[in-house]
């Protein structure tokens, strides 16, 4: 061996033991920590971006009045439509708009807007019930979306909660080793599911599908998304469930079993409350996952923005509206603001339920098996 | 003599093709401390465990002979192994409080079992950190997490938690090993006080410990039991000579 500990010549002297630059090691390590602050450096350029550009929707009315990008109200799809037919290029232009004569044209209208007040996304106007960016009096009312994305939450929790928590607990407490071996990463390998592919499905069979049940008007609508997108958390949840009740000590369980509780009462009594920080993790990360969620919201909800009760109507989520609209959106206008406000929202509520659930539960945890508190 | 509580015939263990138990007979009588003495993986534990077939629970695992308790063969098919381990109670090597009150720990057992009136589960909990002499120390935190007590006192918290479901044999698995020696005697003297009630089957790595704590000692070595018999005796004339070996310290 060439190690020099084993060499006979080896001894300790002051040169032997002198210290070494070791070259190899010193750029290993230093690309390995460039790479890493890269990523961050990387998540937080874009976060700032994001947030950067729906900065200007609360400085609006500081600004100039007069915005050529207005113009673009021609792209509507909902609202009153006064299209200037004359204008010839417009409804082609989905990018910048500096063409000067257009400005000129369409300064009357726009004036004619700004006197309305409701272009200026203000803090009222974004907490308004209505979204209508593209019509001529726009509407940036967030509330809509927002009950949307909650509806459509609640609705893909309350399927995919219980269902992938049971199926955790019945992989980690009952199921016989070598079907454990098929289930769980047959469940995980789900979580890598094209969600466009899971949308597809929502949008050609469960729609129709729950229609001939329930008997309601409109195919897609906040139900099928919701069940769509529980389609899409279940696999989180149960993997994340599935290791923490699989991380709850083997002597718990012996414990309870040597005292003479069957297996169900030991997992229910014993396995999952000793779980339970993890799963409410779970469950956290499968809101974050639905709460994004674009591709099944975009086609399996219906995207109308309204306001209702009824899990059978239509909603709009918040992801699928940047989904849906930041394409036709004109760069720097208020509506292309709020999109980017959509999305700093979207962030920030992420991230605050990613963090929740990593220190809140990590804390709680160390807590439950170290002592102090019940 | 007493009345023998367990009888184990023939007794055999497999791990998958590997034999862990070759044909252990073994009479252990009633209200008396049976100890279980070898070196590491001579298979006492594992014995230990088949006592109340915790073993079950461990995959590929087969198991031949036969275990009578009370003369009712405990690895029959019509056996409820639930039942069967209110029965026959088990303390492990580690500690391991559920993350509850101590109160709730105790009372664990007794909840399942289907009692839930507040005033005989305090009775119960009460009478039965009484008798694994913890009561004056927790009588006051009964709603503290158990995870707060001391190694020691945990132990004997689990040790109530089993009393709690009014066993009839307590096996334990080197119940002291972790322990301080002041928590270690405490352990001993609650085993001398609750001989008087209870069967009880220990496995421990500590020789001085069987010698101070049992009637009867059992030597293991490799799976197989070598030698039974009383502690006097197997501390001081044993028969075997692999016995006198491993006690006097010159192997294992």
């Amino acid at each position: 061996m060439e190690n020099p500990i084993n060499k006979k010549e080896f001894v300790f002297t002051r040169e032997s033991l002198k210290k070494k630059f070791r070259w190899s090691e010193f750029l290993s390590e230093k690309i390995i920590t460039g790479v890493a602050f890269l990523s961050i450096t990387i998540i937080v350029l874009i976060f700032f971006f994001v947030f950067k550009e729906s900065i200007p929707i609360f400085y609006a009315k500081k600004k100039e009045p007069v915005k050529v990008e207005t113009i673009q109200k021609q792209e509507q799809y909902g609202g009153e439509s006064e299209q200037s037919q004359t204008n010839s290029s417009g409804q082609e232009q989905y990018g910048v708009t500096t063409n000067d004569t257009m400005m000129i044209e369409n300064q009357a209208r726009v004036e004619d807007t700004i006197v309305h007040g409701s272009d200026q996304a203000t803090f009222k106007s974004l907490t308004g019930k209505q979204w209508l960016p593209v019509s001529d009096n726009p509407r940036y009312g967030l509330i809509p979306l927002f009950v949307g994305t909650l509806k459509i939450t609640l609705i893909a929790m309350l399927f995919a909660a219980p269902i992938a928590i049971l199926a955790a607990l019945f992989s980690a407490a009952f199921a016989p080793y070598w079907m454990r071996e098929i289930i769980k990463p047959a469940i995980e390998l789900l979580a890598g599911f094209p969600s466009v592919v899971i949308g597809f499905f929502a949008l050609m069979v469960m729609a129709s599908f729950f229609q001939n049940i329930f008997g309601y008007d409109g195919r897609l609508n906040a139900f099928v998304g919701g069940v769509a997108m529980a389609l899409a958390a279940i696999p989180i949840i149960f993997t994340i469930t599935e290791d923490a009740l699989t991380a709850v000590p083997r002597t718990y369980t012996e414990a309870s079993l040597a005292l003479g509780a069957t297996r169900w009462q030991t997992a229910l009594f014993v396995t999952l409350p000793a779980a339970t920080p993890g799963i409410f993790a779970a469950v956290l990360l499968g809101i974050g996952r639905v709460f994004g969620e674009t591709m099944i919201a975009l086609m399996a909800t219906g995207n109308a923005a309204m306001i209702s009760a009824n899990p059978f109507e239509s909603v709009r989520t918040l992801a699928a509206t940047i989904g849906a609209e930041m394409a036709e959106v004109v760069f720097g206008d208020t509506h292309y603001n709020v999109l980017f406000l959509i999305g700093s929202l979207l962030f920030v509520f992420n991230f605050s339920l990613n963090a929740l659930a990593e220190f809140y539960v990590k804390g709680k945890l160390v807590k439950r098996f170290q002592g102090k508190q019940s | 003599m007493k009345e023998i509580k367990i009888k184990t015939r023939d007794l055999s263990l497999f791990y998958g093709p590997k034999m862990a138990l070759n044909s252990i007979s073994l009479d252990i009588p009633e209200k008396e401390v049976t100890a279980f003495i070898g070196p590491s993986g001579c298979g006492k534990s594992t014995f230990l465990r088949t006592l109340n077939r915790m073993n079950d629970l461990i995959p590929n695992v087969r198991i031949t002979g036969e275990v009578l308790i009370d003369s009712l063969n405990i690895y029959d098919r019509q056996i409820d192994v639930v039942n069967l381990r209110k029965k026959v109670g088990m303390v492990f090597q580690k500690s391991n409080p559920f993350a509850k009150s101590i109160f709730e720990n105790v009372a664990y057992g007794p909840r399942i079992n289907g009692i839930n009136h507040k005033a005989k589960l305090e009775e119960i909990v009460e009478t039965s950190l009484k008798k694994a002499f913890i009561w004056e120390e927790v009588k006051d935190r009964l709603h503290d997490s158990a995870m707060g007590l001391s190694g020691g006192q945990q132990q004997r918290m689990c040790i109530a938690r089993t009393l709690a479901v009014e066993p009839e044999v307590i096996l334990m698995d080197e119940p002291a090993s972790a322990l301080d020696p002041i928590s270690t005697a405490k352990i001993e003297e609650l085993i001398f006080e609750l001989k008087k009630n209870y069967t009880i089957v220990i496995v421990t790595h500590n020789m001085q410990q069987a010698a101070r704590v049992s009637d009867l000692t059992a030597f293991f070595y490799l799976g197989e039991l070598i030698e039974f018999g009383k502690t006097k005796k197997i501390f001081t004339t044993p028969d075997k000579k692999h016995t006198e070996e491993y006690i006097t310290g010159r192997f294992g």
